[in-house]
């Protein structure tokens, strides 16, 4: 009890600057939490629309992006051919503008696509798909920012198309998206027999082995990944993951270093004390636990906080309408108890030094300090 | 030169300094100059002397606190070294009184007097027992949950006298421990700390500057220019 005390007396002593350190650490953790969340969060969204009633993807070995991924039409129509494959359906993903739109996601798709087949349509009729080169349906977000409706023209890119139908996903990537029919996509975009991925559900899951050995044998120039396999390894993923991470980190730095000179002036403003201490009996240890004990108070509570802040700061983002579907406020345990022991070691961290200060003050020294 | 404490009869010596030196300001400010000094169980030792001829500086040796350049020191019969166990000395063997108490302000008196049993490890219900009796022989009883602010000088210092034998220590090393004390003060803590030495069957070697409570130990004893130059029955 008095051991806590000791701890706790200099921060409550120092109110003012013990409540900067803790904000410090609390807005690096709300900050690295928000950043992981939503990049995550984007990462997973991708990774859904490859993975949409599939398990295997199969695209251009050696590609930097999906994007200049070219995948033959003929491996496709042979590889839905193999018998342990359930259905490989062909996507073509391609970037455009339109007036005040930068970037517009669009999806060439076969009409089996089960982005056609199982959204959910707020106007159109899923039949009419692909019935017409210049059809298109798009996301619900889409329509809103395009302003279109069924049956609207769309100015996408350099052609006009007919709106067919708006469909509605949970998911921000694809609600944003124009689906095409495959063949208008591979017009428009200049990749004639080609798709940039085709998304394959096996008959049987246990064939993934099988089916990845396929593909390598018959074509050298492919790659077969199941999606956990494709979300870990795909470099753009991990260059957001990456990205995210040293985002946080940075804050986290910032933070430590907060903590740092609060501990090292915590340490200066109580030679004397710490003199007694020792004085008293109090080990090197013991003294070395008072001011790692004060960080750890400081990098907990700010840990804990920056955690509440971050949620609620990532909750309030999902209302936003314009992010409706990209940002997934669900925070994964597992990045919770990531973000605090982080936050906890930038607390010890920081506090090393003064620690090591304190442990090697001389009390004879130290109470001469005035 | 080896001037000596005497030893009081057969009684055992508890405290031994042979030729000790101690210099401060790398070797610019000689502080003791090869003393010698013996002290027995149970006595009460005053030490005076002018401001920096080494008072302090010797109880600082005694206590483990700094080392000398040369010279051997000992407390209980052993050794106090570098190599020492000098947290068991601190923790167990001697308590220190200082002329500024040397509280802690945000804790209370309780809690102040409670540092040296958490240091030890000593279990919460002995320290508590322990440190009821010494704040009744102090009478700091009703005093036990206020803050060293609400404290006067006095109480202060018998606030830091009760911390000072909460681990039961032989030993009691006291710097001027009246010096920031009016004399009504002075003499009640003194009082108080001749009683609790006896009772507690310490030895007590403490530094002064007041003559009339050097009177009052068993010895006392001149420093001079870094050595024992007489001593003297009080």
């Amino acid at each position: 009890m008095i051991f806590l005390k000791l701890i706790l007396t200099n921060l409550r002593r120092h109110r003012i600057r013990s409540s900067i350190s803790v904000a410090g650490i609390t807005f690096s953790v709300a900050a690295m939490l928000t950043v992981v969340t939503i990049l995550q969060g984007a990462v997973g969204m991708f990774s859904s629309i490859l993975s949409n009633d599939s398990e295997i993807i199969v695209f251009e070995r050696d590609v930097s992006d999906l994007f200049f991924s070219n995948v033959p039409a003929d491996a496709t129509a042979q590889i839905s051919a193999w018998p342990i494959v359930a259905h490989a359906n062909p996507v073509l993903f391609g970037i455009v503008s339109s007036a005040g739109h930068p970037i517009i996601t669009c999806f060439g798709v076969m009409p089996t696509d089960a982005r056609i087949q199982k959204a959910s349509w707020l106007e159109g009729d899923r039949g009419s798909f692909a019935q017409r080169a210049d059809d298109v349906v798009l996301g619900a977000r889409a329509a809103q920012f395009l302003s279109a409706a069924l049956g609207s023209q769309v100015q996408i890119g350099h052609g006009t198309f007919h709106v067919i139908g708006v469909l509605k996903t949970a998911n921000g990537f694809e609600d944003g998206g124009v689906y095409m029919p495959l063949a208008s996509a591979q017009s428009f975009f200049h990749k004639q027999g080609t798709s940039s991925v085709i998304t394959v559900k096996l008959r049987n899951k246990d064939d993934a082995a099988a089916f990845k050995n396929m593909v390598r044998a018959k074509y050298p120039n492919l790659i077969a990944l199941e999606d956990a396999e494709f979300a870990r390894s795909y470099s753009q993923f991990r260059i957001l993951k990456a990205t995210a991470w040293a985002v946080g980190g940075c804050g986290l730095l910032l933070g430590g270093l907060g903590v740092a000179n609060t501990m090292i002036m915590s340490v200066f403003t109580r030679i004397r004390e710490i003199a007694i201490l020792r004085v008293n009996g109090f080990s090197q240890i013991q003294i070395g636990g008072v001011i790692f004990g004060e960080s750890a108070v400081v990098s907990v509570s700010g840990a804990v906080t920056g955690l509440l802040v971050g949620t609620c700061f990532l909750y309030a983002l999902k209302l936003i309408p314009a992010l409706d579907g990209y940002v997934d406020p669900t925070i994964h345990p597992l990045l919770m108890l990531v973000v605090l022991v982080l936050a906890l070691l930038t607390g010890i961290a920081g506090a090393l030094y003064p620690a090591v200060y304190a442990m090697r003050i001389r009390a004879v020294e130290a109470l001469r300090f005035e | 030169m080896r001037l000596a404490f005497e030893s009081n009869g057969n009684r055992r010596i508890v405290l031994r300094a042979e030729n000790l030196w101690k210099s401060y300001d790398e070797g610019t400010v000689a502080v003791l100059k090869g003393m010698d000094c013996e002290v027995s169980a149970g006595q009460t030792v005053a030490l005076c002397g002018p401001s920096g001829c080494g008072k302090s500086t010797l109880l600082h040796l005694f206590g483990g606190l700094d080392m000398p350049d040369r010279g051997r020191i000992s407390v209980n019969g052993v050794e106090v070294n570098r190599h020492s166990n000098l947290l068991r000395l601190l923790r167990h063997e001697v308590g220190f009184v200082f002329q500024l108490h040397n509280l802690i302000p945000d804790l209370t008196l309780a809690e102040n007097c409670l540092i040296p049993t958490v240091a030890a490890g000593i279990d919460g219900r002995t320290a508590k027992a322990r440190l009821v009796e010494l704040a009744e022989r102090t009478g700091l009883s009703h005093r036990l949950g206020h803050r060293i602010q609400k404290l006067s000088g006095g109480e202060r210092q018998r606030t830091a006298l009760c911390r000072a034998l909460m681990n039961r220590p032989k030993i009691l090393l006291a710097d001027e421990p009246t010096g920031s004390l009016d004399e009504q003060a002075s003499n009640v803590v003194f009082d108080l700390l001749l009683d609790l030495v006896a009772t507690e069957g310490a030895t007590l070697l403490m530094a002064t500057h007041d003559r009339s409570l050097a009177g009052r130990c068993d010895r006392l004893v001149e420093m001079h220019d870094g050595k024992i130059h007489e001593h003297a029955h009080a």
